[in-house]
């Protein structure tokens, strides 16, 4: 099984590599809002809890491109017709998809994340940073892994890019509560760490029960 | 054992009865022809029977897997050829042969040799949207056939392709591939010629193989 989400996973990135669509799609829109809350609130630094909210809410929103793309060459070019015709275990193709979307989320914040610090945080990010890097991979983890779960879901609907974010969003609330009360006291001046492991314990338990969850019925998905 | 036995097979689309009371009995080694005009339910059956859709009433079991409970036995013995050929555009050609050789677990000492057999090496490299539709064709029959499937489930195999490729083709997918075949087509007297069983198809009622097939 491991073996297969590997290959899965290897086309799907060869084929973002090629196309560029999903990965500087979500940057350029990160970027975007980022700007637009700039001048929108008319704020050239924000702290506290305002800068994490705007920080996740804005990587949630440009995670819903991420989802919307991640099943599109299964759609179009009978993908998911291919791999139904293989050979493996199904849930491979959900280890590949939410491993893709964790990559894609990853690069998104290599860029997004400094490009934020430089135009809204006020207290910057240097003494956090690790405990900001921990937030963001396991926000990334639970947003790949529902991501993954409701691309597949949407994937044969004829409405996917609608069915994407009523689906997603809300899937995701406690995701962003977490992240977001987990990050807020590192985006103070000083920055502190209070209740860091109780969000962090929180994040992790959402990952795990949406991984098996998804691993359950993911089979089910895929079924005509 | 036969290779594949259907009973009184039925699918539907919601209210729509796409296959209804088909009965067929092909034996291996053996060709299906499946005739009938456009809707008639023949691509329908192609996909029952490579484990694609459930049948909705009726058996059908296909090289000794019950469908639809044991379909997991399916994917390694049959080569699925449809409208689609099931390759990603912004891959090349051995890119995509690549990718299904490893979900088959077939060594790459097998791409090779059908990609020789197709003489397609040439153009292997390029992105599959670049090919033209022959040529397409022509990596969708390697995607088939690369696992050496025992049954072959054919929907138009020689669309687009030119009289010396489908010569090329023949000894992968036609009568002396020694494969028990489906044959989905619209060409009757070829597929008459070709075939065991003639099976035809209408509003996805069996009906028998005359000229009031296509009327």
């Amino acid at each position: 099984m491991i073996a297969a989400a590997r290959t899965i996973l290897r086309k799907d990135l060869l084929i973002e590599l090629r196309t560029k669509e999903s990965v500087p799609a979500m940057v350029l829109f990160s970027i975007t809002v980022y700007v637009l809350f700039h001048f929108g609130l008319d704020r050239d630094s924000l702290d506290g809890e305002l800068a994490s909210g705007v920080l996740w809410v804005t990587l949630l929103l440009a995670a819903v491109i991420g989802v919307s793309r991640l099943f599109a060459a299964e759609s179009t070019q009978g993908g998911i017709d291919g791999l139904l015709l293989a050979p493996v275990d199904r849930t491979a193709l959900f280890l590949a998809k939410a491993a893709a979307m964790f990559l894609f989320l990853t690069a998104v914040e290599l860029v997004a994340v400094p490009a934020f610090a430089l135009l809204l945080l006020g207290p910057g990010l240097g003494g956090a940073f690790p405990e900001l890097l921990a937030v963001l991979l396991l926000g990334n983890f639970g947003m790949a892994a529902v991501g993954a779960l409701v691309a597949a879901l949407a994937a044969e609907t004829r409405a996917h890019e609608l069915i994407v974010p009523l689906l997603l969003l809300p899937l995701l609330v406690p995701v962003l509560i977490s992240c977001a009360q987990a990050t807020e006291p590192l985006f103070r001046q000083p920055a502190a760490t209070e209740d860091l492991g109780r969000w962090l314990l929180l994040l992790t338990l959402y990952d795990v029960v949406f991984v098996l969850l998804s691993v359950a019925v993911f089979d089910f998905l895929l079924e005509d | 054992m036969a290779a594949i036995e259907l009973e009184r097979l039925e699918r539907r689309y919601g209210e729509r009865v796409a296959l209804g009371g088909v009965s067929v009995r092909l034996e291996e080694g053996q060709t299906l022809a499946v005739l009938g005009s456009n809707g008639a339910g023949k691509t329908t059956l192609l996909r029952v029977l490579a484990g694609l859709l459930r049948p909705h009433a009726g058996s059908a079991r296909v090289l000794g897997a019950a469908l639809p409970d044991e379909r997991w036995r399916l994917p390694s013995q049959v080569g699925y050829l449809g409208h689609e050929p099931l390759l990603y555009r912004e891959l090349t050609g051995r890119e995509n042969l690549r990718y299904h050789a490893d979900l088959h677990g077939v060594p790459h000492s097998r791409l090779q040799t059908v990609v020789t057999a197709l003489e397609i090496d040439h153009r292997a490299d390029e992105p599959v949207r670049d090919l033209s539709k022959g040529l397409i064709q022509r990596f969708a029959i390697a995607r088939a056939v690369l696992h050496d499937p025992a049954l072959l489930l054919l929907d138009e195999p020689r669309a687009n392709l030119d009289p010396s490729a489908a010569e090329l083709v023949e000894p992968l997918i036609g009568r002396s591939s020694g494969r028990t075949r489906v044959l989905v087509t619209h060409d009757v007297n070829g597929a008459l010629e070709e075939s065991d069983i003639a099976l035809g198809l209408k509003a996805g009622r069996p009906v028998p193989v005359d000229a009031e097939l296509y009327r």
